[in-house]
């Protein structure tokens, strides 16, 4: 297969090299991320921190969730997390699921997120919400600036676009599989984003993303105004407030998950890769 | 380990750099940020918003209860004997810089022209409900009263108190004269209930919940809010750190 040209390398790895990435030569360093990408990757990560943990204060103001245009107290919630004394629940879906240490009640305060991942720690609603409105700036801006040079320098159609072998479903499928037995790709394969990884970073960067922006500008009372097509588009307030709750549980889940790859395929060469955008191809395993 | 355990350890080393962010969260440089986040979100969405109207909504999106919320019993003495009287010698004061100050009965309100609109109202909180009010235009009151060109703040004097701190709201003059913004005495058809406001609060729907000042006794035109009560243009802004631009 001939390999797709790339911003990986671009002029940086000697060609007579790559056949030999294997058992007990090492591999030469490569120039795998560009600078633009290492730099929004890392304000991304102190805003989506911040907008996790403003996010999560905000939530304890009020921390349950409707569907549809409107939904207070007397209204029906699909998702609660309170407390009885000291004792922390989540209702969901007709169940009450005990999480006394967790959510709902945990480290002696009686608030749906604890102290420990909330922005700021002690109940306060108008310094998160000052928090999370900043943090939106920072997303917003920063991710159409990155946008802006993944489609113009081409990263997004050749490091993150799948190609025709990778989109067959037999393909995919062998991903699958080799993530679930933790078989992470190494040598050459490990020089490209692996398909599931590019369908992960797709997915926050087209989807999550975008929509968690577009929910959040439509719980505004003011853009409301601006564009009512969103709020009907998105079904009402409360429906965007809580889809925008939804997407930020699937950031986290994400983070951790993006945080699990990271250790498992070598933290140190992965941590350099993403700082001085220079990686070190892992060894072929030995047959 | 003895005398650890490692949750609390955890737990311990995480609240040290919690307190640290805390630090951080409340520096002098953090707070300029978060004025200029609050600055840039205040001109964006007048930008994109200009005189949009608010989204109504059908008598069928009405929400089935809407719940009290804030002050739902201002204990003042002389607001509790204007309940008793049913509000006949209450008077709405409208003054501060304009042409010619003036006084309405509610009689008087409800003689003028009227809209009737049936909006949502979202609390700072994340709670939504939607009702149906009727009321005056405040622009009808602020031109008869004639603003002076000097006014940019419709500051909203309220009958009910916090621990003896009133409540008071503003808003600029773009928001005062939009057409939506309302003096409203009615809801869902009735008369305002004592827990809503009786007999008069303000409907600024483009605006969270704490903007919709209920037991309005007065509207003052004002030229900067600075030195009225904390000067940061409202109850909830002077006392809680809250933003005065309500409109996220």
């Amino acid at each position: 297969m001939k390999p797709r040209a790339s911003f990986i390398d671009q002029g940086m790895t000697p060609a007579a090299n790559t056949g030999m990435i294997s058992g007990m030569e090492r591999s030469p360093l490569i120039l795998r991320i560009r600078w633009p990408v290492r730099l929004w990757h890392w304000i991304n990560a102190l805003t989506v921190f911040i907008m996790l943990m403003s996010g999560m204060m905000i939530f304890n103001a009020h921390p349950r969730l409707y569907w549809g245009k409107f939904g207070a107290n007397f209204d029906k919630a699909w998702l609660e997390i309170g407390n009885h004394g000291a004792r922390g629940f989540l209702a969901l879906g007709g169940h009450e699921w005990p999480t006394t240490g967790v959510i709902g009640y945990a480290q002696d305060t009686a608030l749906a997120f604890p102290p420990l991942v909330t922005l700021p720690t002690h109940y306060n609603l108008s310094l998160a919400r000052g928090w999370h409105f900043l943090g939106a700036w920072m997303l917003v801006i920063s991710l159409l600036g990155f946008l802006a040079y993944a489609l113009l320098s081409g990263h997004l159609r050749r490091d993150l676009g799948l190609s025709r072998e990778e989109r067959r479903p037999r393909a995919l499928l062998h991903d699958v599989t080799e993530h679930l037995r933790l078989r992470l790709p190494r040598g050459e394969a490990a020089r490209h984003y692996n398909p599931l990884q590019k369908i992960a970073y797709l997915s926050v960067l087209l989807g999550v993303l975008p929509l968690i922006i577009a929910t959040g500008l439509a719980m505004s009372p003011t853009m409301n105004a601006a564009c009512p097509w969103l709020l009907t588009l998105l079904g009402g307030r409360q429906s965007a407030r809580s889809i925008h709750f939804l997407c930020a549980l699937a950031m986290a889940l994400f983070i951790a998950v993006h945080l699990a790859m990271v250790v498992l395929a070598g933290p140190f060469n992965e941590l350099r890769a993403m700082i001085t955008g220079w990686y070190r191809l892992p060894p072929e395993r030995q047959p | 380990m003895s005398g650890f355990s490692r949750r609390g350890l955890l737990v311990g080393s995480g609240g040290l750099l919690l307190s640290g962010c805390d630090r951080i969260t409340t520096s002098p440089t953090a707070k300029s940020l978060l004025s200029l986040g609050e600055k840039a979100s205040r001109s964006a969405q007048r930008l994109v918003a200009g005189n949009a109207l608010a989204p109504e909504f059908s008598a069928a999106d009405i929400s089935p209860v809407f719940r009290v919320n804030g002050n739902t019993r201002p204990t003042a003495a002389a607001y509790l004997a204007q309940v008793e009287r049913g509000f006949a010698d209450w008077r709405l004061t409208v003054d501060g810089l304009v042409a010619k100050p003036m006084a309405f009965s509610l009689a008087q309100l409800r003689a003028l022209p009227q809209r009737t609109q049936i909006t949502r109202h979202d609390c700072v909180e994340g709670w939504s409900a939607i009702a149906q009010w009727t009321g005056v235009p405040l622009a009808l009151l602020l031109h008869g009263a004639g603003a002076l060109p000097q006014a940019r703040y419709a500051v909203f004097h309220c009958a009910d108190d916090f621990s003896g701190k009133p409540y008071y709201e503003s808003i600029d003059l773009a928001e005062a004269l939009h057409p939506q913004t309302i003096l409203a005495h009615t809801m869902n058809g009735q008369p305002l209930s004592v827990g809503h406001g009786a007999p008069l609060r303000l409907r600024v729907e483009r605006q969270l919940g704490y903007k919709q000042a209920k037991y309005v006794m007065r509207v003052e035109l004002v030229a900067s809010l600075t030195g009225l009560y904390g000067g940061k243009g409202g109850y909830w802004e002077d006392h809680s750190g809250y933003q005065w631009w309500a409109g996220i």
